[in-house]
């Protein structure tokens, strides 16, 4: 944000804007780069998990839109759903089937504001950043819920109400997994924790008390899978048993909304992940043995790619958990393995 | 306590055997065909789209009454005496005149069945598939060629059909 002030500064005539003006201004800017990023991020990905299901399914995918691959078939898909019509059932609440999905869409957008993608590239330092990003995460839930009311249709408030107890559940051992990275920063602060693990790949958490913080990372994995409602834990848009969930009566740009938040949370978690448990935008060896080469927010890309990849791999290979096995894994093996570690961890913080 | 151990354990092992499989089929060669680009060989004798060597049919409506559908229309007349004799590629001589030999692709259901009766072997199915339409009367394949003499109207083609096309 600093720097963008800074850039801003250059433009002619910037200076002369009242100063109550000019201090709005980086913000609205930064959240117009942050969307754009993250539409691309989206369009990218969508297309991505199109190409990954189908080569572990021995498909090929889309390879005609755009040429090479079918790399623009998104960019087609989203044109057509611009263009088409926004239905709102006849018995639906108006005003709440309206707004929902801008609801879960916010929750994904405003924890973007938080994540270091470089250096210097944030937008805001919080010192309870990791608390931000878990409150703000978790209005997404109010959204689908919203939704799942609002189509007064009885798939549409299953899917709701799924989403709700599975994304409360799993909020839980995900919140604890993290605290054996913030245990030893001592700090809410993603920035913090990021620069707690420069000087090569021995420094990142994911290494940090093997395998302790290891396990921390899987059970975060694993939780924040359940969070953005992905297969294994789709249960809320279970397409064999609720049509589509909680976006049954959804179409047109609303429709796209539910789509672009459901990837943007997949990159949310990822990008937490990244900064938490693998260095975030630091290099992999020490600055001294091989200089940094790549730009940190390419590098911070890189890593959550790959996370988001794994995602997919993981939605292609398993199949749908039932609600009361997803309560078992929540309740029975992830909050009492995520207990254990914390213990762990600080017994071995305090006493090492 | 040890079921519960034993279950979390299995639990991780299927996992990374079902991630595996996964990620051996991510690199396995893809079988999808690109279709417009890239087509299968069809077999010779594959039973597509009928075809009709008009000049060899000897207008003996076999091949109609064989069929299931009803989808082939013929009509004939006798040739006159004073007309020249045709002969069929096999010998056989043609009597009749065939004025309308009218195949409706849209009912055939490929049995084949109209062309084993064929005494000259002059009804074959090809191999051709391509040949969707936007309208269900182009279906009708039209292969009579000669015009009637007796001043009998030609009819397009049976009035059943007609009205399935619409
Ligand atoms: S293939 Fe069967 S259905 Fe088609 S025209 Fe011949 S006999 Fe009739
Ligand atoms: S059976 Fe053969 S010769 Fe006889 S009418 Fe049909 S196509 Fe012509």
């Amino acid at each position: 944000m600093q720097s963008i002030a800074e850039l801003l500064g250059l433009l002619p005539g910037y200076s002369s804007i009242p100063e109550t003006y000019r201090a709005l201004i980086p913000v609205v800017v930064s959240c117009v780069v942050i969307f754009a990023c993250m539409a691309l991020a989206v369009l990218f990905a969508v297309w991505l998990e199109r190409k990954v299901s189908a080569h572990i399914q021995d498909r090929l995918g889309p390879m005609y839109v755009g040429g090479w691959h079918g790399w623009a078939q998104t960019l087609a898909d989203a044109v057509k759903l611009l263009l088409k019509e926004d239905i709102v059932p006849a018995s639906a609440d108006k005003l709440l089937f309206k707004v929902a999905p801008f609801v879960v869409f916010l929750g994904a957008f405003a924890a973007f504001v938080v994540i270091p993608f470089g250096a210097s590239s944030f937008v805001a330092d919080l010192n309870i950043g990791l608390l931000y990003v878990f409150a703000v995460g978790s209005l997404s839930v109010i959204g689908i819920i919203m939704a799942g009311w609002a189509s007064n249709n009885k798939y549409s408030l299953y899917g709701g109400m799924r989403a709700a107890a599975q994304i409360i559940s799993y909020e839980i051992p995900s919140a604890i997994a993290i605290m054996t990275v913030v245990i030893p920063v001592g700090s809410l602060s993603l920035v913090e924790i990021v620069n707690a693990q420069q000087g090569g790949i021995q420094n990142w958490f994911i290494f940090r008390y093997p395998p302790l913080v290891f396990l921390g990372f899987i059970i975060y994995f694993i939780a924040s899978l359940a969070e953005v409602n992905r297969t294994p834990f789709d249960i809320p848009e279970a397409e064999s048993e609720l049509v589509a969930g909680y976006h049954t009566e959804y179409s047109g740009m609303r429709f796209a909304f539910f789509f672009l938040a459901e990837y943007a949370n997949m990159f949310l978690v990822a990008s937490v992940a990244t900064a938490l448990f693998l260095g975030g935008w630091t290099w992999f060896v020490p600055e001294s043995v091989v200089p940094q080469f790549i730009p940190g927010p390419v590098l911070f890309f890189g890593k959550v790619l790959a996370l988001v990849f794994v995602q997919m791999w993981l939605r292609w290979s398993l199949p749908r958990l039932r609600v009361d096995q997803l309560m078992y894994l929540s309740w029975k093996v992830l909050l009492p393995a995520s207990l254990a570690l914390v213990l762990g961890v600080g017994w071995v913080t305090v006493y090492w | 306590m040890w079921n519960y151990f034993r279950d979390i354990g299995l639990g991780i092992v299927t996992v990374l055997t079902s991630m595996g499989v996964a990620w051996r089929h991510l690199f396995t060669r893809s079988v999808t065909l690109q279709y417009p680009t890239e087509k299968w060989t069809m077999p010779e004798r594959s039973r597509m789209r009928l075809f009709n060597k008009i000049e060899d049919c000897i207008g003996c409506g076999q091949c109609a009454r064989a069929c299931p559908t009803d989808c082939i229309t013929i009509q004939t007349e006798k040739r006159g005496k004073d007309e020249p004799e045709v002969f069929a590629s096999d010998g056989t001589q043609i009597k009749l005149r065939t004025y309308v030999f009218d195949i409706d692709m849209a009912l055939c259901c490929y049995c084949s069945l109209c062309t084993f009766p064929c005494p000259t072997h002059c009804l074959v199915m090809t191999p051709e598939y391509e040949y969707s339409v936007y309208d269900k009367l182009d279906h009708i394949y039209r292969f009579a060629k000669e015009k009637p003499l007796s001043g009998k109207a030609q009819k397009p083609h049976s009035e059943k059909t007609e009205s399935h096309g619409q």
